[in-house]
């Protein structure tokens, strides 16, 4: 107990959990402008590995760390547009389509990276981001640290989720694209288009998710590994359930994770992780968020429209 | 009936061509006809510059650039995949195929059950079977090198508190760091371990995650078995000790010294088997050991002259010791535990 008790009070497990919930944070961002507006898009970990890469070739060649960032962004967004193309004009499965994503997404990194490096003999590295305190605020005892000495793109996805919440709640384009998730045939009946929302929403949302992956291995790492996103865009979508389609709780969703996670590392190194199986701990941050998701999705409410595809004139 | 009589003579003229390859493969000594380039295949189920597979690939391509076989490759083929390449490439007349079958053990030895023509060097954590006579297995035995980069390790640490991240605690894993502990008491008898497994062959944030956890613990010498952990130590001013491959050029001031992974005498033994037509189930993995030139102990390059001496003249010793024979690092494929 008093273990535990140490690795919350010390200021490095902050720092940890802050790192560990960023790519999280932009791609749950990603994940919840599509679902809000009623398109679930499964090719979330697909759009991560190509964001990652994308952002990482293009600071190998030469180009800026935010340049890196703003390809990523622009390939996440291509790969939406193709998954809204084939979603919302024409009503495919999404399930099948957004696997289908994930899978051409991350074949399509991988490929690139064998056509650009065909002969490396260790993956090669750039400069990341580095961590950019901010005077004062970082001297805030135990939490200043975690969340005022981080990277730029730390931040820049703090502020990616207070502009995801005020448009989508504070402006007449975040209530056409609520309401094309909930009830698209109103948005029809005021003259504004749900497909183009829709398209709209999943595009920019794609991209939110290029940048997750893209913090990988601009801020996190400084490398490209082709399974390096591991799963983390699974996560994600389960986030958006845990935070009710809300993007403050579903931030909150990526800290708890990212805390569960950061400790369980630290919980490791105790005297508890000399006595029970290493498997334990890796399993403890996803049961805690099962179980955290059941207590806190009993009340969510989900898109009405989710998943279901509008055909104009149809009744 | 012009095109007819063209076909005709074309044909013809192909089985003179045929029929007099043949007069000279008769007539020929065995040693010329062996040194037709061998046909090889690889199958592997990452990227060919991940460390371990690198090793394989890097040998395979040395042999191909001497002119000895002729080389083709799939990488990043999925478990669920494998079988299928190597029936691909069996069928493709693969005189040898090297891989990894760690992920698919079962599946992937009826397939080399089902062409015994071809021979197969894959590694695998089992032992070879008489269902597949021409499977030959491997794996990195290097705890030669491994121990005596912990002796090293041991003699560079001040907090006497050393970190190991690996992947997955599997035995060619469990062989090495078990070694590497082993190493560090003879200069440390006091040191501690921290152990973490990540679950995850090619996750390098959490590795890197992790390698900070027991940094901030008090480490300041970390088993670098994953790409990420040297990383840490690099931004934390820790040591490191690498595995496999040599990462001394990206991390001058952090990597103290490597076991290296040779690849090259496992290769060359089953080639030579391969092109004399002796290949038969074995294990190739004596063939990583110090005493094959299997692994070494990388040179200790930007670190020369700040490890104790006392440490190298051990180091020394106990390679000379591995080399004639007299001493035998243990082989411990249990899962290492903190201590």
């Amino acid at each position: 107990m008093t273990d535990l008790l140490d690795i919350f009070l010390s200021a490095s497990f902050w720092v940890a959990l802050v790192r560990i919930a960023s790519p999280l944070i932009f791609a749950t961002m990603g994940e919840l402008i599509c679902e809000r507006a009623g398109v679930l898009n499964l090719g979330i970990e697909g759009i991560m590995v190509f964001g990652a890469f994308a952002g990482w070739l293009t600071v190998y060649l030469g180009g800026g760390l935010w340049l890196g960032v703003g390809v990523a962004m622009l390939a996440g967004m291509a790969f939406g547009l193709l998954h809204g193309v084939l979603t919302v004009p024409f009503g495919l499965s999404q399930h099948v389509v957004g696997l289908g994503i994930t899978l051409l997404a991350t074949a399509a990194a991988y490929f690139a990276y064998r056509l650009a490096l065909p002969e490396v003999t260790s993956p090669p590295k750039i400069t990341p981001f580095a961590p950019w305190p901010i005077p004062g605020l970082a001297a805030i005892p135990l939490i200043g640290e975690g969340f005022f000495a981080q990277t730029p793109l730390t931040y820049a996805g703090f502020v990616v989720a207070g502009l995801t919440a005020l448009v989508l709640f504070r402006t007449p384009l975040g209530l056409a694209l609520r309401a094309a998730g909930e009830n698209p045939a109103a948005v029809e009946a005021q003259g504004l288009s749900v497909t183009a929302l829709r398209i709209g929403a999943v595009a920019v949302g794609s991209g939110l998710m290029a940048v997750g992956g893209a913090f990988l291995t601009l801020s996190a790492f400084s490398s490209f590994f082709f399974e390096m996103v591991n799963g983390r865009g699974w996560i994600c979508i389960a986030l958006v359930v845990f935070g009710g389609w809300k993007p403050g709780k579903a931030v909150l969703g990526a800290l708890l994770f990212a805390a569960f996670d950061a400790g369980q590392i630290r919980l490791q190194q105790t005297a508890l992780g000399a006595t029970l199986p290493y498997q334990v701990f890796l399993m403890a941050p996803y049961l805690l968020s099962i179980l955290a998701l059941v207590v806190m999705s009993r009340r969510a409410s989900v898109p009405a429209a989710l998943m279901v595809p509008f055909n104009k004139g149809e009744r | 009936m012009k095109p007819t009589t063209a076909t005709l003579t074309l044909s013809r003229r192909h089985l003179l061509a045929a029929s007099g390859a043949m007069l000279a493969t008769a007539v020929l000594p065995g040693r010329l006809r062996a040194a037709a380039p061998v046909k090889v295949a690889g199958v592997y189920t990452v990227p060919v510059e991940q460390q371990w597979v690198s090793r394989i690939h890097k040998a395979a391509m040395a042999a191909k650039e001497a002119g000895l076989i002729d080389y083709s490759w799939s990488e990043n083929t999925a478990n669920t995949d494998y079988p299928r390449v190597m029936r691909e490439y069996a069928e493709g007349g693969a005189k040898l195929i090297v891989g990894e079958i760690f992920g698919v053990e079962q599946e992937a030895r009826e397939v080399c059950a089902d062409y015994p023509d071809t021979a197969f060097l894959l590694g695998s954590s089992f032992p070879p079977s008489d269902e597949a006579p021409n499977l030959g297995v491997f794996d990195n035995y290097i705890q030669d090198a491994s121990y005596l980069s912990g002796i090293i390790a041991g003699a560079m640490t001040k907090t006497g508190k050393i970190g190991m991240v690996g992947g997955f605690p599997i035995p060619e894993v469990n062989r090495l760091m078990n070694a590497f502990m082993a190493g560090v008491k003879e200069t440390r008898p006091d040191a501690s371990f921290m152990v973490s497994f990540i679950g995850s062959w090619f996750d390098p944030p959490k590795a890197k995650e992790t390698a900070f956890a027991m940094i901030e613990g008090g480490a300041d010498l970390l088993y670098a078995e994953r790409f990420g952990v040297s990383d840490a130590a690099k931004e934390k001013g820790a040591l490191a000790i690498g595995n496999v491959i040599d990462t001394q050029a990206d991390y001058p001031d952090t990597v103290v010294a490597s076991a290296l992974w040779n690849f090259q005498p496992t290769f060359d033994a089953a080639l030579k088997a391969v092109t004399a037509g002796s290949f038969a189930a074995a294990d190739y993995g004596v063939y990583s050991t110090m005493l094959h030139g299997g692994c070494s102990l990388a040179p200790l390059g930007t670190f020369e002259g700040k490890v104790p001496a006392a440490a190298l003249t051990l180091v020394a010793e106990k390679e000379a010791a591995i080399k004639a024979g007299s001493f035998t690092v243990t082989v411990d494929d249990s899962e290492p535990k903190a201590s």
